[in-house]
């Protein structure tokens, strides 16, 4: 008789642990239970995005002569490599806005409140890191959307007060976008980010294992019936995480991610340039901006503005919660309603402009 | 007369350096109406009070001086306005002078007086006529600007209405018996299009072809070479075609303008070689060998043509589809060069030498129309793809959802376990 595979690895590490956390973790079942599954969305993207990634550097060459045309040689050469390029340009959009409604999720139910201050601090580094992702795998393929896209990005952030000139030059390595801005930047795309995230998505996991999953405060933990985890969440999850991939399979199919034209320094700015979505508000509020405000120039002013707000975004278990851990729900529902507001208004407004 | 003349040769050295100096005459005409004040209102924008010269530098007199009486004193230079005889000259004191110029202008010519002597202007002035153009018809006067000023008036987006502004007078050149329509058929031409539509500077204008201060039309003989100047391969298989000889031996005209005209040059096309208006049968009767092989070149440039626009049209027909075509659209732009090619090999009149160029240009229309059609069918496999797969996820999905059911129906409390 052949021994089972599960008995196989049992007489040789001991599982009894993960048995028991698969047999005991259970998920409240409510009526906001639904947003549970956008952290495993956001997962299962990442997933994605480590997969087709890992693909795409087979081909991939990031020096300034080589980049575009190896993305061009992966697009029209590789056996489906146009659906690995495509996957990964829409999975990545994905993940961000599965990121950001995860985000706002963990704001309306009031789940970062005591003992999940550090999951939401995770999750925000996390958040932080995916536009990082954003930023630096834009310039990869050295085309000319993309490389004026990341002189505008590089510029804004050089322009911090203070810090910024030296950010600025960390960024681009040297004094404009070029080949070494490429180098650093797909050092950043497939070594600094991956490793930080991974790191950082393991304390996540291992934080709402430890916590177990939140329940609204409107809802006694009393009276919440709870579901087996595996199989019966894990099966539901399954089934999203199966509409998420075919989602990413047609627009892949219907809207191939397009390559552009190769980025020429000497060119003059394409008309109408602007960043990809998820910094197109903050992109079209300086705009807004006078360019002196008083004394202040307008633009470091909206960079010292947004810096204050994503630290108080970030430190918002600390103020949307009491010492006792109970949520002041009205002040960060509020508040959670001004800035998905402020967003999706800006982001079309930034569009339309 | 040599008391003026000695002034108008030194006095503006002796005031190279005064920059702001004091000028009278603008201070007196300045408060005057109409047309006495007239210059002193133009010459905020001339570009000799820009570079510190006075009204005094060309009128003579002293601009220091605020008395009428001695400003205007002709014991002191005063000439009042010039004849429009003594224009140039008066012009070519100092801009005929190398050392006066290099203060200024170092890189600006000084033959513009002797070239303007040998134009037709130039010479109609020295007999005595009055009514051809002098430097201020074309420069304007007391807010004469650079040349490069775009709001002068021979700045080439001008140029053709300067030059009209005489040449399409019919009572002002009449007396002449030559055309006025130059202008109203520039105006209908490829090369008016670029300069005014497209806003090319480098695009003909009068002066390209006739020149500037040696204005005088181009004879006959040289039109292909006026034409050669910049259209260079056209001229050089011109000249050695069948054509060449006859053309210039053709009384009345020659050379490039037999077949496109002079000032109202159109866009050329294969209606040129063969149909109703083609200019090949003004001498080549239909049927003789030589309409044939028009008809025949006609055919190759419109098949090429064709070719090339179905290949674009179905490149970017997948283009839209989002398929990456864009290798096969570089490459059709080899296919447009050899069209190009093509049409400019007509101008040798031998249709072997066409061939050469059609033959490779539809080779690559071809095989871009193949990556096209290939990219099309791509996007069609893909959508079959996704469909299928799609199908299948579906397929997962509702079997995944039996099992959970399942599973919730064989085990009843394993939806509603106590809390741990």
């Amino acid at each position: 008789m052949r021994a089972k595979p599960g008995n196989w690895l049992g007489e040789r590490l001991d599982l009894s642990a993960v048995r028991e956390l698969i047999s005991h973790k259970t998920v409240p079942v409510h009526s906001a239970t639904r947003w549970y599954y956008f952290g495993g969305i956001t997962l299962f993207l990442f997933a994605i995005q480590v997969i087709t990634g890992i693909l795409l550097m087979l081909y991939y060459r990031p020096t300034v002569n080589e980049a575009f045309e190896s993305v061009r040689f992966i697009m029209t050469r590789v056996e489906y490599g146009w659906l690995i390029r495509s996957i990964h340009s829409w999975s990545a959009n994905l993940l961000i806005f599965v990121a950001f409604v995860h985000m706002f999720s963990v704001v309306f139910t009031h789940a970062y409140r005591k003992p999940r201050e550090l999951t939401w601090l995770t999750g925000i580094a996390l958040l932080g890191l995916m536009l990082f992702f954003g930023f630096s795998g834009y310039l990869l393929p050295w085309n000319q959307i993309s490389y004026f896209a990341t002189k505008v990005g590089t510029d804004v952030a050089a322009s911090t007060p203070l810090i910024g000139p030296a950010v600025g030059r960390f960024l681009r390595g040297g004094e404009d976008v070029g080949g070494a801005t490429l180098t650093r930047f797909f050092d950043f795309h497939v070594i600094i980010l991956p490793l930080t995230a991974m790191a950082l998505v393991g304390i996540h996991i291992l934080l709402v294992q430890q916590h177990g999953m939140s329940t609204p405060p409107w809802i006694a933990p009393s009276g919440v019936r709870q579901m087996r985890f595996f199989p019966n969440f894990f099966l539901r999850e399954l089934m999203v995480w199966y509409c998420a991939l075919a989602a990413l399979g047609a627009l892949a199919a219907i809207f191939p991610w397009e390559l552009g034209e190769k980025a020429d320094p000497f060119a003059s700015a394409p008309r109408g340039i602007r960043p990809e979505w998820y910094f197109l508000a903050q992109f079209y509020t300086l705009k807004l901006i006078p360019s002196h405000v008083w004394i202040f120039e307008g633009e470091i002013l909206g960079i010292l503005g947004f810096g204050l707000l994503a630290a108080s975004w970030a430190v918002l278990p600390f103020w949307g919660a009491d010492s006792a851990g109970n949520a002041r729900t009205r002040l960060v529902t509020g508040a959670g309603v001004v800035m998905v507001s402020y967003l999706a208004a800006f982001t079309v407004l930034g569009y339309l402009k | 007369m040599r008391a003026p003349i000695a002034l108008l040769l030194f006095a503006p050295l002796g005031l190279l350096g005064q920059g702001t100096a004091k000028n009278s005459c603008l201070d007196c005409h300045g408060m005057l109406d109409g047309a006495a004040q007239r210059p002193a209102l133009l010459a905020k924008t001339d570009v000799h009070t820009a570079n510190g010269l006075g009204c005094a530098d060309c009128h003579g007199g002293d601009r220091t001086s605020d008395d009428p009486g001695e400003a205007m004193n002709p014991a002191k230079g005063f000439i009042g306005k010039p004849a429009r005889t003594a224009i140039p000259k008066l012009c070519a004191h100092c801009h005929g002078d190398p050392n006066f110029m290099r203060k200024f202008r170092p890189q600006q010519r000084v033959d513009q007086f002797e070239l303007y002597q040998t134009s037709v202007h130039g010479k109609r002035l020295a007999s005595g006529d009055d009514n051809v153009a002098t430097c201020i018809d074309c420069h304007s006067v007391h807010d004469i600007r650079a040349v490069k000023d775009p709001q002068a008036p021979v700045y080439p987006l001008h140029l053709p209405e300067t030059c009209a502004h005489c040449h399409a007078d019919a009572k002002r050149m009449a007396k002449y018996g030559i055309p006025t329509n130059q202008f109203a058929e520039y105006q209908t031409s490829v090369h008016w299009n670029a300069l005014k539509v497209r806003g090319d500077l480098s695009a003909p204008t009068c002066a390209s072809c006739h020149g500037n201060h040696g204005a005088k039309p181009p004879q006959v003989e040289s039109v292909a070479a006026v034409c050669g100047s910049c259209h260079v391969l056209f001229a050089q298989l011109y000249q050695k075609s069948v054509h060449e000889p006859i053309f210039s031996a053709a009384s009345g005209g020659g050379g490039c303008i037999v077949c496109h005209s002079n000032h109202g040059i159109h866009q050329p096309s294969t209606a040129m070689l063969q149909g109703s208006k083609a200019v090949c049968a003004q001498c080549h009767d239909a049927g003789t060998p030589g309409a044939n092989v028009a008809a025949q070149m006609a055919g190759w440039l419109d098949g090429l043509d064709a070719a090339l626009k179905h290949s674009e049209s179905v490149l970017a027909s997948a283009d839209k589809y989002g398929m990456e075509v864009s290798e096969a659209q570089v490459r059709l732009g080899d296919g447009r060069e050899n069209l190009v090619k093509a049409r400019l090999a007509l101008h040798a009149f031998q249709p072997e030498q066409m061939k050469k160029p059609i033959d490779a240009g539809m080779a690559i229309a071809n095989e871009t129309l193949r990556a096209g059609q290939a990219a099309l069918h791509e996007k069609d496999v893909r959508r079959m793809g996704l469909a299928v797969s799609v199908v299948f996820i579906g397929i997962t999905i509702l079997a995944i959802w039996a099992l959970i059911r399942r599973i919730e129906a064989s085990r009843p409390g394993a939806s509603a376990p106590a809390p741990k």
